[in-house]
């Protein structure tokens, strides 16, 4: 075919994706990325700078309660009388905050570990069977028993809600590192005596970058929903600070009556996690087709 | 040509490629006629638009890479003007295809004799047991051993030559009048392309099937052409009989080409000062597989008692098909793998069991340029940062380093500022010279070559052997050149060892090897090597 | 074959007992006093301390992973601290619902998403391709409880065609009864699950679709639909069963959400109420069978790989 005759061709538009200088504006030029990061943008100006315009989310107003919404109270009240608008304006804080940080501690905790599973070879074996073993474990679960026997804070939270998304990006890294062990850049920096740090640092580690990123996005809107999930279990943060999950799990006793209680923090939910998974995938098909693709379950 | 209407003809046919390609035309205005019983080469090196010649006529291109004027005329069909039904009709009926990968190119998951089936399935109204009667008729045609229990074999049971042999026997099933093959025995070992190569003729006589075949060998060529087409950048340069092209060239881009392809008669070579040997292995060994948890596994011996020595200044060439553990002797001589027993001396230190910390200081006095120019070089680092990183690794100061990359780059005939850039803006060649001034950066004492020239378009090719050569003798290096080409090795290796199965079966000077071999396998292959009696053109 | 069966069904050993003392470490080694937990806010020091005996938790902790470990592998999962009840006899009262509930959502899943992945593959690109594949990231982003709150208010409580929530057992109240209140929270648990299969059957027939043999069909004039089901698909098989698999961890996580909106007296709420009471030995036992079930499911599509594809052989 015309791309296995031109090697040269292919294979320079190939390269020329992963050289620096051009990736910044290639990815841009990637709708789903485009769109997908102005509405997450969106919703993280309004996580940031709403909580500075609204009422206090913890306000009581015995006289509204459970008010539906109107121009006073955009998304009703609850049945403390608060206003729902300034709960889910809060709640957004507290989601970014937890999906950025089990993304953060995630993916620096599985790729120091991916790298040493992947590079020293006696080390492979015990530490992929942890991983087989914790990846067997529901994450929900583990979370829950966790949180009620540590008590429930936001650390524990991340820490409950990071530990079962470790294993994920450990194999990916160690699938990363096996692959580019074998290449004869590789080979050719061994064969010219560079030690196994700088292997590690210079020509397998940059590797791992793109897929990382990728991997990063998809955990941070995972973590979002398990967060909320928690939450609504009445197993997440303490009922006190209004997360999204919290916010719903209280809604649950007046569904019938007062359903944009869960309706209108869902749907914020929905939409940040929306456009972060979607930031993901245009991130994956331009950065790294290959190999993150095979990796999202 | 025969004096019968074609079976296929191309008339000012041109192929646009799509927006950002490096040309506006995959192929551009190019007519040739394919008659029945006859074998049409199309040759040309990569880029020169042979294979979608093949694949436009086939209606395979994908749907960016469109025919957009001409005539591609198949029995008095014109097929740039068939639906995509009629097309689906004639492809399998009227023509039919086989391909580089026989592997790849069958269906893993399916029985190869019902992968066969399917082209009577497809095109016919036959009944399954009749079905069945045909294919066995075919596989025994292309002399498939034991066809009748074959038929129910997946394609990993079977060997490459089975597997293209099944291909052909796909190809035939209906009685094609145009048979397209593309590069079908690039991927085979040379014995087993000449016997696919020797099928291909035969059939095509018996059958009276006319073959548009798609090679980058002259060799190949050589052997199987009646009639030439050399094409370049998508033009059509040069066509003609086998002797006119092979014998008379007249257009300089063919001259040169077939000028490229190195001789089978080795090259005069300088006397060699056998007294100091640089490189010397005596028994080494190495062995896959071994103790299994459960049970014993099978053991494959890679390498057995292998025993070499390579003096300053020579080049010892290693030749050998797949299997035959060439590689893994070059990657246990530089400690990539580490040999299961035996000495590997070089400079006078044993380096074949000691610890890969202990190995370190030795690496500056081997150095390896490997296959694949596309993946030898990190994309993410420049080439000077490629090429220092070596020496620096050794306590070179970075000034030194950088001084010495730029001395290199001349050496290897490219320019100081190409070591700013990076990797994807070289070609193959390019890279490869690049690969070897980054091995000389380590002022080693010993370069080994693993098939470094086999990726190479064969003009590029006789520039990176003459390369090679130069700095062997610049640097007084000893040379372990591995390669499955026997004309390349002809062209460079001053002696040759020849490998099967891991073991070393000859061994002698490259000029007495080649006019008397003296193992059964080494005549074998020499007698396998494509247009060995041809003298092309210089 | 026997014999690698029987291998691979002993190779699962060693990963349930790396499991069990991986339940058993991160929830002993989470800060806080299970004993304390347990014994509730208003509780004496010798509640406490009482508990601490009865659950062992005075013993070093090498010596409790021993005797949990000695517990599992005599098939006991522990003994729940309120009802006396063994956490095995517990699971055996609650596993049906759940049961269920998933093998439901698993038919409905795979049989929605794997045309659907596969239509998409196959016309990659077109607008079927972005409605499916827009469908899969949305899938992703809605909490399985947004979803079923939605569900039940359009389907329950607007239109009035399905009940709100509730189990009915097929054994006690007929088949029909027991589908009625068995499709919103099937629609609801499943649309993760066929977003996540509908994702990996695209991928890995889009890849199967670049492949060499699949050119080798085209060229014997193979029409594209039948290239479609004889080539692809079941190339890809491989790949689809393995991400049914792994989405069975999703699928657990889903069950306790989807039985605690709906209603559903399985496993999941027996969980959470363990959650709720603090009862200790039967989270941890709970957990301990999720994940078993977990290993056996995966055992078996390890298994199942023969079937699709010759090259792997015992």
């Amino acid at each position: 075919m015309a791309a296995a005759e031109t090697p040269e061709l292919s294979a320079e538009a190939d390269l020329s994706e992963k050289t620096q200088p051009s990736t910044l504006r290639l990815v841009l030029r990637n709708k789903a990325v485009f769109w997908g990061g102005l509405l997450l943008l969106a919703m993280v100006a309004i996580a940031i700078i709403g909580p500075f315009f609204t009422v206090a989310p913890t306000e009581q107003n015995v006289m509204s309660r459970l008010k539906a919404p109107s121009s006073a109270f955009w998304f009703g009240t609850d049945f403390l009388g608060r206003d729902v608008f300034s709960r889910v304006v809060h709640g957004g804080r507290i989601s970014l905050v937890v999906g950025i940080s089990v993304a953060l501690i995630a993916t620096a905790i599985g790729m120091v570990t991916g790298m040493i599973a992947g590079y020293i070879r006696w080390l492979d074996a015990p530490v992929m069977r942890v991983m087989d073993g914790l990846m067997a474990i529901p994450a929900i679960l583990l979370a829950i028993a966790m949180i009620a026997i540590s008590g429930a804070t936001l650390t524990t939270v991340i820490v409950a809600i990071t530990i079962p998304e470790v294993p994920r990006v450990v194999r990916l890294v160690r699938s990363v590192v096996l692959t580019v062990r074998e290449e004869p850049y590789v080979e050719a920096a061994i064969a010219a005596g560079t030690r196994l740090p700088f292997i590690l640092i210079r020509h397998i580690l940059p590797n791992t970058i793109a897929p990382m990123i990728v991997q990063a996005t998809y955990i941070c809107g995972a973590a979002m929903l398990t967060e909320s999930i928690l939450g609504f279990l009445g197993a997440g943060i303490p009922p006190e600070i209004p997360s999204w999950g919290n916010i719903m799990s209280e809604g649950r006793t007046y569904f019938q009556l007062t359903p944009w209680i869960i309706f209108y923090p869902g749907v914020a939910l929905a939409l940040t996690v929306l456009a972060v998974n979607i930031v993901g995938d245009g991130l994956r098909d331009t950065l790294d087709p290959r190999i993150a693709r095979k990796m999202r379950a | 040509m025969t004096g019968s209407t074609p079976v296929l003809e191309i008339r000012n046919l041109s192929v646009a490629l799509p927006k950002g390609a490096d040309r506006p035309f995959a192929v551009e205005d190019i007519s040739f006629t394919v008659g029945a019983k006859e074998i049409v080469c199309v040759v040309g090196e990569s880029g020169s638009g042979k294979s979608v010649t093949a694949f436009t006529t086939m209606g395979l291109n994908p749907k960016e890479v469109k025919a957009v004027k001409g005539e591609i005329i198949l029995q008095g069909e014109d097929l740039l003007k068939k639906s995509v039904a009629e097309m689906r009709r004639l492809r399998g009926e009227k023509m039919a295809m086989i391909f580089q990968e026989p592997m790849t190119a069958l269906n893993p998951v399916i029985k190869v004799g019902e992968q066969i089936r399917e082209m009577l399935e497809i095109h016919t109204e036959l009944s399954p047991a009749e079905q069945k009667a045909r294919v066995l008729e075919v596989m025994e045609d292309v002399s498939l051993p034991d066809h009748v229990k074959m038929y129910d074999s997946y394609p990993h049971q079977l060997s490459g030559g089975q597997r293209q042999r099944i291909m052909i026997a796909m190809a035939l099933a209906l009685e094609p009048g145009l048979l397209i093959a593309d590069e079908p025995t690039t991927a085979l070992d040379v014995t087993t392309q000449a016997q696919i190569l020797e099928l291909i003729k035969d059939i095509q006589q018996r059958h009276g099937t006319g073959v548009l075949f798609i090679t980058h060998d002259f060799g190949v060529v050589a052997e199987i052409a009646d009639r030439i087409v050399v094409m370049q950048k998508g033009k059509v340069v040069e066509q003609g009989t086998r002797d006119e092209i092979l014998l008379r060239p007249q257009h300089p881009y063919t001259k040169m080409l077939i000028a490229s392809v190195p001789s089978m008669e080795p090259s005069h070579r300088a006397e060699i000062d056998k007294t100091a040997p640089a490189l010397i292995a005596q028994k080494v060994n190495k062995t896959y597989g071994g103790v299994g948890l459960f049970r014993k596994s099978r053991e494959v011996h890679a390498n057995k008692d292998v025993n070499l020595v390579v003096h300053r200044r020579e080049t010892l060439g290693v030749v050998g098909e797949s299997g035959s553990g060439k590689s893994t002797l070059a990657r246990c001589i530089v400690r990539l793998q580490d040999p299961t027993s035996g000495h590997i001396e070089v400079e006078g230190a044993d380096i074949a069991t000691i610890s890969e910390s202990a190995m370190r200081p030795h690496r500056r006095d081997i150095q390896i340029v490997f296959q694949d120019p596309y993946r030898s070089l990190n994309p993410r680092r420049t080439v000077g940062q490629s090429i220092v990183e070596g020496p620096m690794n050794f306590g070179v100061s970075a000034a030194e380093a950088e001084a010495r990359a730029k001395e290199l780059m001349e050496i290897v005939g490219l320019s100081a500022e190409a070591l700013d850039r990076f990797p994807h803006q070289f070609s193959g060649g390019q890279r490869q010279r690049i690969c070897i001034a980054r091995a000389l950066a380590m002022q080693p004492k010993v370069l080994i070559a693993d098939e470094a020239v086999s990726a190479l378009d064969v003009s590029v090719q006789a520039q990176v052997l003459d390369l090679l050569d130069d700095v062997r003798e610049r640097y007084d290096l000893a040379m372990l050149f591995i390669t499955h080409d026997l004309r390349v090795a002809a062209q460079i290796c001053d002696r040759i060892m020849v490998m099967q199965n891991g073991v070393v079966v000859e061994e002698g000077e490259t000029a007495k090897v080649y006019a008397n071999p003296q193992h059964e396998y080494t005549r074998t292959l020499l007698a396998a090597a494509p247009g060995r009696d041809v003298a092309f053109a210089k | 074959m026997l014999t690698y069966v029987l291998k691979r069904v002993l190779s699962t050993v060693p990963v349930m007992a790396i499991v069990a003392v991986l339940v058993f470490m991160l929830l002993r080694l989470a800060p806080g006093d299970p004993a304390a937990v347990i014994a509730g806010d208003y509780a004496t020091a010798e509640d406490v301390e009482r508990i601490r005996t009865q659950l062992g938790l005075n013993d070093p902790i090498p010596v409790q992973l021993w005797h949990w470990l000695m517990q599992l592998a005599s098939g006991d999962l522990g003994t729940a601290i309120f009802s006396k009840k063994s956490v095995v006899e517990l699971i055996g009262q609650r596993i049906e619902p759940t049961l269920l509930l998933s093998l439901c959502t698993i038919v409905f899943a795979v049989a929605v998403a794997v045309p659907l992945g596969t239509i998409a593959a196959w016309k990659s690109g077109s607008i079927v391709d972005r409605v499916v594949m827009l469908f899969s990231v949305g899938g992703f982003s809605v909490p399985v409880f947004v979803l079923a709150y939605c569900l039940i208010y359009v389907l329950a409580m607007w239109l009035k065609i399905l009940p709100v929530q509730g189990y009915k057992s097929p054994f006690d109240h007929g088949l029909l009864t027991f589908l009625r209140h068995m499709v919103l929270p099937v629609m609801a648990l499943s649309v993760i699950f066929i977003a996540l299969i509908a994702r990996m059957t695209r991928a890995s027939v889009m890849e199967v679709l670049e492949e060499d043999y699949v050119r080798t069909a085209r060229a014997k004039g193979q029409s594209e639909w039948k290239i479609l089901i004889h080539h692809a698909l079941r190339n890809a098989a491989v790949p689809i069963v393995t991400v049914i698999g792994v989405g069975i961890a999703l699928l657990i996580g889903g069950v306790v959400v989807t039985e605690s909106v709906f209603n559903i007296p399985g496993l999941g709420r027996l969980v959470l109420d363990a959650v709720l009471a603090r009862d200790y030995p039967v989270i941890q036992g709970l957990i301990l069978f999720f994940s078993f079930i977990y290993i056996l499911i995966n055992l078996l599509i390890d298994l199942s790989y023969t079937l699709f594809d010759p090259r792997i052989r015992y």
